[in-house]
């Protein structure tokens, strides 16, 4: 009886799965040499069933035994490192992806936790602890534009109309800016920027944002001037300036630009600037950014990216009188006799840091004007005083 | 019978090369012939992958398929047995050459995806290829596959210090190059007619 409704059951199913598809065949086509079948019987579909569960069951099982057999041991360590990354997959640690550089901290004992460039502190400090290394001082690097030739310092050779792009403008004769050397001004940087840390300033100059950027290198390698450069965050005096022309033509076509009259060279007291082809160029590994150069430049072509420095305060009970100080104040701003407590005259101290430097008593503080908790106490006398 | 294995060989290396006549598994192709030290290990990899699937497939389908009438199922399983087999090759290049297995990256998995890993046991299952025969057509195809990888590699490591024009650096001058290549492939068709 049940193998009655079990035949019957069969044959009702094949012929409706039948007839469905003769109808269905010849609106679709059967090709890639599939004989069409006139009943499509029940074991076919079976057997298919079946080869294709035994296949996935064996292969599944082969599959298992290979893994456990050749097995790769990976460090968890390394994982975790992976996932304390960004995942951008930049390059600028100079390892091939995040997941490189990830195993290389962890395996080569050479290798500092801190070259992720666009993690910064937080991972270098999270790497550390992961591997056990020490996470040295993080020395971000940031693009800095080389020109301050904005619209209203710097002429322009012709009305340029056209692609408001600097890629296309400087497909005209080299751009309309008078000046080969300089920014023109079409914001190709800010648009390469994948962080958005560039915006243009009113006088047409990109202005990079000391939070945002990472120093990935993209608006270096768009910008088709090569105006922008990469540079350590700490080494914040530089010479904006990229022309090559002699200086009277660069005084005929922008108002800040680099004359090469060696003032800053002769300024400099740790001989950091050098005169080569007509520019001036402040080698940073020299550079104490003291900021004397900036005061004594004519035209205005270096740039201080400190925007307020702070200035040098003596604390009485720690000062010996030992006037090492005074001798290496550039600007003459300390006073006071031998073995006497010194003192700042705070209005020419220009925030050098030299002072600082020299004291062997560590008698001096570097103070900023607008405060944190370690200088109120300074603060307060600088104040008074 | 053995001229016959001969002749496949040959067509399938030659005449109608996988990659400059029928068109096949470009992407590998491109994808691994910056460099030549990629495209010589992919050539092995390659070649042995596609014997090995192909006689399981070939196995498969003569005993399973053909008996039991599936043959609609061919891709299906086809595929199904050569990710298998990669996966498997996968997992244990990864632990006895893991410089090749990191050189290879991400080309190693996308060998399933080759179109002509499937081609040649299609074509076998079709031709009603014996076992000698099927052989020689993956054999044949492997080689045809890393003569092309090789002439496409030694070409475009010279690339690098070309002056291609900014447009067309990169994938479209491989394009044009392999389009070249292809040409010059032409002038074996009619050698032997298969």
């Amino acid at each position: 009886m049940l193998e009655q409704i079990s035949q019957l059951l069969q044959t009702a199913f094949s012929h409706v799965l039948s007839a469905f598809i003769n109808k269905l065949v010849p609106l679709v086509g059967v090709g890639g040499s599939v004989e069409s079948v006139e009943v499509v019987e029940i074991k076919t579909i079976v057997y298919a069933v079946a080869l294709l569960a035994v296949l996935g069951v064996i292969f599944g099982i082969a599959l298992a035994m290979v893994a456990a057999r050749f097995v790769v041991k990976v460090d968890p360590k390394v994982e975790q490192v992976r996932e304390t990354l960004p995942g951008a997959n930049c390059g600028a640690c100079g390892f091939a992806g995040c997941m490189g550089y990830a195993e290389a901290v962890v395996g080569n004992p050479d290798v500092a936790p801190n070259l992720c460039a666009p993690g910064k502190s937080p991972v270098a400090a999270k790497i550390a602890q992961i591997t056990g290394k020490a996470a040295g001082a993080v020395d971000p690097k940031i693009a800095r534009v080389f020109c301050q030739g904005g619209r209203s310092k710097s002429q322009r050779k012709f009305i340029y109309s056209g692609v408001m792009d600097c890629t296309a403008a400087v497909l005209a004769a080299g751009g309309d800016k008078s000046c080969d050397f300089g920014c023109l001004g079409y914001a190709t940087c800010m648009r390469a920027c994948p962080f958005g840390a560039i915006t243009m300033s009113d006088d047409s100059l990109p202005l990079i944002s000391k939070e945002k950027c990472t120093a990935c290198g993209k608006c270096v390698a768009a910008c088709p001037k090569q105006v922008i450069e990469l540079g350590l965050m700490s080494k914040a005096v530089v010479i904006s300036c990229h022309s090559k022309d002699k200086g009277i033509d660069v005084k005929k076509k922008c108002q800040v630009g680099c004359i090469a009259c060696g003032i800053c060279v002769r300024t400099c007291p740790v001989e950091a600037i050098k005169l080569d082809n007509n520019l001036a160029r402040i080698d940073h590994s020299k550079c104490i950014t003291c900021g004397l150069c900036i005061k004594k430049c004519p035209t205005g072509a270096i740039h201080d990216y400190i925007p307020v420095r702070p200035k040098a305060f003596i604390h009485a009970d720690k000062c010996a009188g030992i006037d090492v100080c005074a001798k290496v104040c550039p600007v003459s701003a300390i006073s006071g006799d031998v073995k006497a407590v010194h003192k700042v005259d705070q209005s020419k101290c220009i925030g050098c840091g030299m002072c600082e430097a020299r004291c062997p008593k560590k008698a001096i503080e570097m103070v900023q004007a607008s405060s944190s908790s370690a200088g109120t106490h300074a603060q307060k006398e600088m104040a008074a005083v | 019978m053995f001229e016959k294995v001969l002749t496949i060989f040959i067509a399938s290396a030659l005449i109608n090369n996988f990659v400059f006549s029928r068109y096949l598994g470009l992407c590998i192709f491109f994808g691994v012939t910056k460099k030549m030290e990629t495209s010589i290990g992919m050539s092995f990899t390659f070649t042995a992958v596609m014997m090995i699937g192909a006689a399981l497939s070939w196995f498969i389908y003569t005993y399973v398929m053909v008996p039991f009438q599936l043959g609609f199922l061919k891709i299906v399983i086809f595929i199904g047995v050569v990710a298998a087999f990669v996966q498997a090759a996968d997992t244990i290049m990864k632990k006895v050459t893991p410089a090749l297995y990191y050189k290879l990256g991400i080309y190693l998995a996308l060998i399933v995806t080759n179109c002509i890993i499937l081609a040649v046991p299609l074509i076998n299952a079709e031709e009603h290829y014996s076992l000698f025969e099927s052989m020689a057509l993956a054999l044949g195809s492997g080689l045809g596959f890393s003569l092309a990888l090789i002439i496409m590699a030694s070409i475009r490591e010279k690339l690098d210090l070309a002056d291609v024009p900014k447009s067309f650096q990169g994938l479209p001058i491989s394009f044009v190059l392999t389009g070249l290549i292809a040409l010059a492939f032409l002038g074996f068709s009619g050698m032997i007619t298969l």
